[in-house]
């Protein structure tokens, strides 16, 4: 079997799973060894995901594709294949379930709980793989709302004082959206082209739905659902219960990766499915963008809960990738698809970081976790700043590059929402900064003297990640090769065409037989550029 | 021969056999309790009752399977052995084998769930010796043969008087069956009462429509009916009022608002093994009931009796689910579940198009087999006094927290099928709801299917509440206990109930992710039975 048509998608799918019977079904013998298990399984799923890439060429097709019929009368397939989009955020996936397990390690003593736990988290990687390699407009819903159910019990089973409350809320809040996206789903199915493979994803891009309204009543179902999960201002009130109730563990794949389906669903699903309405719709989703820009990053300001302030970072920065969304120009594309994979590594950074000063002060209040524990605890204190300031988007991490093309790319389109939007910045570098303040400067304090650093372990958890963000800040071309096809992709069949510099535009106008030739080397040029910026 | 020359009457035995290896079954049971001894009677009448149900199964799938499109009228036009009728005879007999098994559970003591003597007074002094003695009520056994044998053919009568007559034939064990319970017994008799009070008057309404029928069309034969409704043109107030009548006393055995008043009495008092049996077994044969007096009365009279169906339907779901919110009580609370899936069902026939019907087809089934299994579970959750002995149920929200904790397979199971009734994918419930809320959005009824939407939405809430309680909150005190002695499976009974619950189990599960093979069955069905028109 050739590397070509070797089921990669689909062993990547269904290894975490069988990991999880193992250590749920093991028995007390082998859920002793439970983390062991689970922790080495996930590193051999890393492991096929980074093989399957190195497989992947960058020209933007959907690469690794299967499909089966699965439900004949309802047409649909179990169809997985991935583009630099999808192939991304599989690895982000495959990465940070790890490491979410190894920072976990020590947090249930009990190890029955430990293997539910364990197994539950790889129960979760198996959903996160599959919906990020869905090709199938019904299968990727599944997912969406099978996703929920290992989520609900990881908050709810093993978070600490509220956890009940948040959970129901987490799964109220996103199986109303789910029920909303149904409608949508069923009503691809009953106005689309039907027949065998009626839902797929390659099937219904470019198709008639044959009414404007219709068509319009379809992206919203569907933009709704992503939006909670997203979550955007003004359905994103279930995240900060959710990660200051959940561990910081179950925060990391919530935010890092589950929140991610939102923004990507949005990308390969709302704009190639329903261009028009996609049109209609963008200029209240930019505002709401925008919002959530600033609604969430001065809620941040107002936390003195760690993992609320954190949480509340996220929607702020869920409002830079929605706004790159819907800027249509390839290079603020590029930037949200980017940012998505920085996020998930600066914030899961973040949220492990939390966790392991939870840990050792025993509360999530930052008033009380310090002050002046940069003294003792050096090493978390530089990797705290070090993952703070990529939340900021300092230039030499990557979370500079995605931010900066995504304002760069607004800007090409909506300048008013990219000049008001960099302002939210600033607001970063507050919250993060003041956070780091609390905690960490001021005169040493007795009482915190005999506080731990960062062991071994804990190092490991949080290098890779710190490690990633240094290299694709300092050199994001292999990243952006892989994004920069789809990229291009998704703006034409949301149907635009790249805004060009005013020079070509009147080239363009002029009656000169040689322009065209001189637009298009333009146009090939000024994605270039959004691609080495 | 004879002096009295008797109309020659024509009866296709071989297409009856599944009625008829019940009913005769039933017969013989009967018997049984008269000359057998009464040591030997439950040896007896388990077999006897299981094997039947299981033979008119197979028989049923024989025919099915072999079916053709042309409709066997059989016992002189009175039933008909079509593809529907004999899809849901299989349906009725896989559902009451199942609750058969959970029927004939009893615990290690040899309690099962009925009074020793159901004819001795609550609280006498001849109950108490008649339970010292340790005597059992096998007369259930002879009863539920008999219920089963009336509902098996109600979906397949076309005659009023013939679904007349099934319809009390399953409807009177039942009351018997409701009025048993060993334990609250008088709850038990006082919901025994109110269901045979409530259930003559719906027979009353029933008889009284099927004679303004018969006044207008001057046949009781549905077919024929059928085709002098379509022939006439301009409405009879007569016919009108009779349908309507008639719909009357079938919407009230399928348990839709207004007429579900005794929907929750007799779910929480009657002994809850017979409540799964009722709960699933009745609807699907009231269904096919009311299936086939829609689909042969609707053509003429789509637009007098549209409204009414309309109404019906969007009724029962919301009520279902908005009262089912306030429940805390887990029988109450299926109760209303049941109510609101009344309503589901109801969207698919209402749908009147072959996919609305072979999506009810499906509905039905997989509501069933799920039904049984989640009441399966809730009769193995009982209270233990101090000398730990049995009592009653424990029925009571409260008493289920911290389920998951100690018996975590029982709670798993339930939860599964909580989340098939929630509609989660990868579990039937969602492959059903997608069938009938499809089917209305493709045929013209989508406001129908958003309100089903929605209401799926909100009963997701309380399905959520009870696995909240079963797993998130801790348990109560020792004073209620579960007949748990191993890790969640070594409930002290016989095992029948916990073989009930995983076939359930497995199948909602299999129907939930493989579909496919169902559905093209339930559509060829439909497909056949819609060509017969």
């Amino acid at each position: 079997m050739t590397m070509e048509t070797f089921p990669w998608l689909t062993v990547l799918i269904a290894a975490p799973a069988v990991g999880a019977l193992v250590v749920w079904l093991g028995g007390p013998a082998l859920q002793r060894f439970a983390r062991q298990i689970a922790f080495g399984w996930s590193v051999v799923v890393l492991a096929l995901a980074v093989v399957m890439a190195t497989g992947f060429k960058a020209d933007g097709s959907i690469q690794f594709a299967e499909r089966y019929e699965w439900i004949p009368q309802f047409g649909v397939s179990y169809a997985v294949g991935v583009n630099g989009v999808g192939l991304t955020m599989v690895l982000l996936s495959a990465l940070l379930v790890p490491l979410v397990l190894l920072a976990a390690w020590k947090e249930q003593p009990d190890p029955a709980k430990a293997a539910h736990y364990a197994a539950l988290v790889l129960c979760l990687e198996t959903f996160m793989i599959a919906v990020f390699a869905a090709r199938d407009v019904f299968f990727f819903y599944l997912l969406f709302e099978a996703m929920l159910i290992p989520v609900y019990f990881m908050i709810g089973s093993f978070g600490g004082p509220g956890a009940k409350k948040a959970a129901v809320k987490f799964l109220l809040y996103s199986l109303a959206g789910g029920l909303v996206m149904l409608a949508g789903v069923i009503a691809v199915w009953t106005s689309g082209p039907r027949g065998r493979t009626g839902f797929m994803i390659d099937s219904l891009i470019g198709f008639d739905w044959g009414s404007t309204s219709v068509e319009r009543l379809m992206f919203l179902s569907f933009f709704v659902a992503f939006a909670v999960k997203a979550p955007m201002f003004p359905v994103h009130t279930w995240l900060p219960d959710a990660a200051q109730a959940a561990k910081p563990g179950t925060s990391v794949l919530l935010v890092g990766v589950l929140d991610k389906v939102g923004t990507f669903g949005m990308i390969t699903l709302c704009l190639p499915l329903f261009p028009e309405a996609t049109t209609w719709a963008a200029p209240v989703i930019v505002v709401l963008a925008v919002v959530s820009i600033f609604w969430g990053a001065l809620l941040a300001l107002g936390q003195s809960d760690i993992l609320r302030m954190i949480a509340y970072t996220s929607v702020s920065h869920f409002g830079f990738i929605v706004l790159g969304v819907f800027a249509f120009t390839s290079t603020a594309e590029i930037g949200a698809s980017f940012y998505m994979v920085n996020h998930g590594l600066s914030t899961g950074a973040l949220f492990l970081l939390a966790g392991f000063l939870i840990a050792r002060r025993g509360t999530q209040d930052m008033t009380k976790m310090g002050p002046g524990l940069q003294r003792t605890t050096p090493l978390l204190a530089g990797t705290f700043l070090v993952v703070g300031l990529s939340a900021v988007a300092l230039p030499g991490l990557s979370t500079f590059v995605s931010e900066f093309m995504v304002l760069v790319g607004t800007y090409q389109r909506i300048p008013a929402a990219a000049v008001i939007s960099a302002l939210g910045v600033i607001m970063a570098a507050l919250y993060i900064l003041i956070a780091y303040q609390k905690i960490f400067t001021g005169p040493k304090q007795d009482d915190l003297a005999d506080t731990p650093d960062l062991n071994g372990r804990e190092l490991w958890v949080v290098a890779p990640l710190i490690a990633l963000m240094l290299v694709f800040g300092l050199y994001p071309k292999p990243a952006i090769d892989w994004l920069k096809a789809p990229a291009a992709e998704t703006v034409e069949q949301a149907g635009y065409k790249e805004p060009l510099p005013e020079v070509l535009e009147n080239l363009l106008s002029a009656p000169d037989p040689g322009a065209e030739s001189l637009v298009t080397v333009g146009r090939a040029s000024s994605s270039l550029e959004g691609g080495q910026s | 021969m004879s002096v009295l020359a008797a109309p020659e009457i024509h009866i296709e035995w071989s297409a009856l056999a599944p009625v008829l290896i019940v009913l005769g079954a039933a017969v013989v049971a009967t018997l049984v309790e008269a000359f057998v001894p009464r040591q030997a009677r439950r040896l007896v009448q388990v077999p006897l009752a299981l094997l039947s149900v299981a033979a008119a199964g197979l028989v049923a799938l024989q025919l099915a399977l072999t079916a053709s499109s042309s409709t066997t009228a059989a016992a002189q036009g009175n039933l008909a052995v079509d593809p529907m009728a004999l899809y849901l005879q299989l349906a009725i007999a896989a559902c009451s084998l199942l609750g058969l098994l959970v029927i004939a559970d009893r615990t290690v003591q040899g309690e099962d769930a009925f009074a020793p003597q159901a004819s001795a007074v609550p609280a006498s002094e001849y109950e108490e010796q008649v339970r010292r003695a340790g005597w059992t009520q096998t007369d259930v056994f002879p009863l539920v043969l008999f219920a089963v044998g009336g509902m098996m053919l109600f979906p397949a009568a076309t005659d009023l008087i013939t679904l007349f007559v099934s319809l009390e034939v399953l409807s009177l064990p039942l009351y018997l069956l409701t009025g048993m319970a060993r334990h609250r017994r008088l709850l038990s008799q006082e919901a025994s009462l109110k269901y045979f009070l409530l259930g003559a008057l719906a027979s009353a309404f029933f008889l009284f429509g099927a004679a303004w029928v018969y006044g207008a069309t001057g046949t009781l034969n549905l077919y024929v009916i059928q085709i002098s409704v379509s022939s006439v043109t301009g409405l009879s107030p007569i016919l009108v009022v009779g349908a309507v009548l008639i719909l009357v006393g079938l919407l009230f055995k399928v348990g839709a608002v207004p007429f579900h008043a005794w929907t929750p009495d007799v779910y929480q008092g009657a002994p809850t093994v017979v409540t799964g049996f009722m709960a699933a077994c009745t609807k699907i044969a009231a269904f096919g009931a009311l299936l086939r007096v829609i689909y042969a009365m609707v053509p003429g009279l789509e637009w007098s009796l549209e409204p009414v169906l309309w109404t019906v339907a969007i009724l029962t779901m919301v009520v279902g689910t908005v009262v089912g919110l306030v429940q805390k009580d887990v029988k109450r609370l299926l109760a209303y579940s049941a109510i609101a899936h009344a309503g589901f069902i109801l969207v698919g026939v209402t749908a009147y198009s072959l996919e609305g019907l072979s999506g009810s087809l499906f509905y039905l089934f997989t509501y069933g087999i799920s039904t049984v299994g989640a009441f399966g579970v809730l009769s193995l959750v009982r209270e233990v006094d101090s000398d730990g002995h049995m009592r009653g149920e424990a029925t009571g929200l409260d008493q289920w927290r911290g389920l998951g904790r100690r018996s975590p397979l029982l709670a798993g199971c339930f939860a599964i099928f909580l989340l098939s009734f929630a509609g989660i994918p990868l579990t039937s419930g969602f492959v059903a709801k997608f069938a009938v809320f499809g089917a209305a959005f493709g045929s013209g009824a989508a406001a129908l299917g958003i309100v089903g939407l929605a209401c799926s939405a909100a009963a997701a809430f309380f399905y959520a509440r009870v696995i909240q309680v079963m797993f998130f909150d801790s348990p109560p005190d020792e004073e209620v206990r579960l007949t748990t002695v191993g890790p969640g499976i070594g409930v002290r009974t016989l095992g029948f109930t916990q073989i009930a619950i995983a076939v359930s189990l497995a199948l909602t599960l299999v129907l939930g992710i493989v579909p496919g093979w169902f559905l093209s069955f339930t559509e060829e069905l439909s497909s056949l039975l819609m060509l017969t028109r």
